[in-house]
């Protein structure tokens, strides 16, 4: 069971890296305005719709090469660009 | 049986009064065998099809969570002795065959409704297609009853398999609770699509009697009966003349039937949920809001979002979502990148998903061509609208004007126009009859039929004009004040005495107002057709 305590801190680690710098520049071709390091409520909001997500995901797939699956779609793995990192970094382990 | 008919309002009440009465645990039976009851009166043989969904998808489910649950054991079993790639190769291996499962399962219910549903379509246009090469009548059309409900519980059972499948929760282990969650009486004849972890629990649990919501339910479903019998079943006799003799109702009558046909539509799909959502209120079982007030979108695709919301959701999860990030649509994009650059590389999957996710959504409305072309249509405006947001956004950053409220009433009001064009799809059922129809809009100019009394032969007398103008006031208000939050809390908050006026007031505008009359027979429910 992964605790908040640990998510928290995968999500520090996962600022610092390259992945996260190329998925910020990824989101920042799509809506400019938008501060994606600080911006938790990406879905809540609206800011990104169904539309935006598939983009991003072919970008994801493009640059990294890995694939989200789509029960990876969730709220949770795209409110932030922490925790969409996070998600890549873990399906690259994996 | 229609919520409109007698017999049904009589058992629902009898229902409700049991209901509470009987000891909690016996009442999700109760609701099972209403259920089969209310299925079984739409005809006996319907209750096979239901029951083959029910039985396959609960074996199919328990197998592939059994499948899942040995794939754990095996793996932390062997957690210290498996390298990496040989724990991924396996996981892969084991997901393969779950997969392989659910995709029968998925073939054989959607086989079920692709027969039944569209196999007279089918033959249809492969008759057609014999018939140019000289082979007339080559195959016979298949004739069958479309049981009552099939698409929303094909769809709605089908989205349960497939999220036991993605291990987001357990496989119901009792068949009969199953059962109860697939044929829930209310949600068959319209909907919503409800979804396994929303309203399990409660649908199971046997709620106890709360007054606040047995009141709020009864409001609910009164509004309801409003909505579809004053002003949906009221406005249809107009519809039908209107859209059976387009030789002689073209021009400004084209324009008025989309008009007219938006508010039946409205009317009689949203008065339908409102009486679902209320029996689940009495009962204690919220089930999903299918409409927030789509009418006020600023564009279509807002209007998408809330406009049949279950449905929608459904396709985005189950389909749009799959189709767009599996790894033929990842390489076609890779491949669209490297030949066609960049840019259309990249919107590939979006595009080719978007139009795959109309085109089945124009086919689960019907088996017609006029269907398909109206998804079509809507899947291209939603992706011109798309391409356009940077513009949008450029115009309404320069015009400050466009931000008012004011201009957003000319875009919910360009919005309405919008659907209501491609509803013509829907109304005329044919796809050459729309374009002439949508055409004589701007080459018939016959305003005169406004003035002229031409308006008093549509079926419809000043009475009829008068009650739908003022109810359709009252929804308008309604959908308004809505925004703010629950208008029946707010009545009941300000006086309880207000909203018990409120509720007797509802229940006597249904009797007097409601489109009755000798040889008056409520009609069907539009979506009940689907």
């Amino acid at each position: 069971m992964i605790t908040h305590k640990y998510r928290n801190y995968v999500m520090e680690e996962t600022m610092m890296s390259e992945t996260y710098e190329t998925l910020v520049g990824i989101l920042k071709d799509l809506h400019e305005d938008v501060d994606f390091e600080t911006c938790e409520t990406l879905i809540d909001d609206k800011i990104l719709d169904s539309f935006d997500i598939i983009t991003v995901i072919t970008e994801i797939s493009n640059e990294f090469d890995v694939a989200i699956p789509a029960d990876k779609i969730i709220p949770e793995n795209f409110n932030s660009a922490k925790a969409l990192a996070a998600l890549i970094e873990s399906l690259e382990e994996d | 049986m229609l919520f409109t008919d007698s017999a049904f309002i009589i058992g629902l009440v009898v229902l409700c009064v049991t209901y509470f009465l009987i000891p909690k645990k016996f009442r999700w039976m109760l609701l099972l065998a209403a259920s089969v009851l209310f299925y079984a009166y739409s005809g006996l043989s319907n209750l096979l099809y239901i029951a083959a969904t029910t039985v396959s998808t609960y074996f199919v489910t328990r197998k592939l969570d059994a499948m899942a649950g040995a794939r754990k054991e095996y793996l932390a079993a062997h957690k210290s002795e498996m390298k990496r790639e040989e724990k991924k190769a396996y996981k892969e291996a084991a997901n393969k065959r779950r997969f392989r499962l659910l995709v029968g399962l998925l073939v054989l219910n959607f086989g079920i409704l692709a027969v039944i549903k569209y196999g007279a379509f089918a033959m249809r246009n492969m008759n057609a297609l014999a018939g140019l090469f000289g082979n007339d009548n080559a195959f016979p059309i298949p004739q069958f009853l479309l049981p009552m409900g099939i698409s929303f519980y094909t769809f709605q059972t089908m989205g349960y398999a497939i999220d036991v499948y993605r291990e987001k929760y357990p496989h119901e282990k009792n068949i009969a609770k199953l059962g109860l969650f697939v044929s829930f009486f209310p949600q068959l004849i319209q909907g919503p699509i409800s979804r396994y972890d929303e309203l399990s629990e409660p649908l199971y649990a046997g709620n106890g009697f709360q007054p606040r919501r047995v009141l709020f339910g009864t409001q609910r479903i009164l509004w309801g009966y409003c909505k579809k019998m004053i002003l949906a079943d009221r406005i249809l006799p107009a519809v039908t003349v209107l859209i059976s003799d387009p030789e002689q109702y073209y021009g400004v009558y084209a324009f008025l039937g989309i008009l007219y046909y938006m508010l039946q539509l409205y009317a009689d799909f949203t008065g339908g949920i409102d009486i679902t959502i209320g029996i689940g209120q009495v009962l204690g079982i919220p089930l999903a809001e299918n409409f927030e007030r789509p009418f006020f979108s600023k564009n279509i695709t807002e209007y998408w979002r809330r406009w049949h919301i279950t449905l929608n959701t459904w396709f985005k999860d189950y389909l749009f979502y799959p189709l767009s990030v599996c790894k033929p649509m990842l390489n076609l994009s890779k491949w669209s990148r490297e030949k066609l650059g960049k840019t259309i590389g990249k919107y590939v999957p979006v595009y080719v998903a978007t139009i795959a996710v109309w085109f089945l959504t124009g086919l689960w409305h019907g088996a017609a061509w006029n269907f398909i072309v109206w998804g079509l249509m809507n899947a291209v405006v939603i992706l011109i609208s798309e391409r356009m947001t940077p513009l949008y956004e450029k115009f309404h950053a320069k015009y400050k004007w466009s931000n008012t409220r004011a201009y957003d009433g000319f875009q919910a009001v360009r919005t309405t126009l919008l659907m209501g064009c491609l509803r013509m799809f829907d109304c005329y059922r044919d796809v050459p009859m729309t374009f002439k129809m949508f055409s004589s809009m701007f080459t018939s100019f016959n305003f005169h039929v406004l003035w002229d009394g031409s308006l008093m032969k549509l079926s419809l007398t000043g009475w009829d004009y008068m009650i739908l103008l003022i109810g359709t006031g009252i929804l308008l208000t309604a959908s308004l004040l809505g925004r703010r939050g629950s208008v029946r809390k707010m009545v009941l908050d300000r006086s309880p005495v207000l909203s018990c006026v409120l509720t007797v007031a509802m229940f006597l505008a249904v009797l007097i107002f409601g489109a009755y009359g000798i040889g008056y027979d409520s009609s069907q429910f539009i979506y009940n057709q689907f």
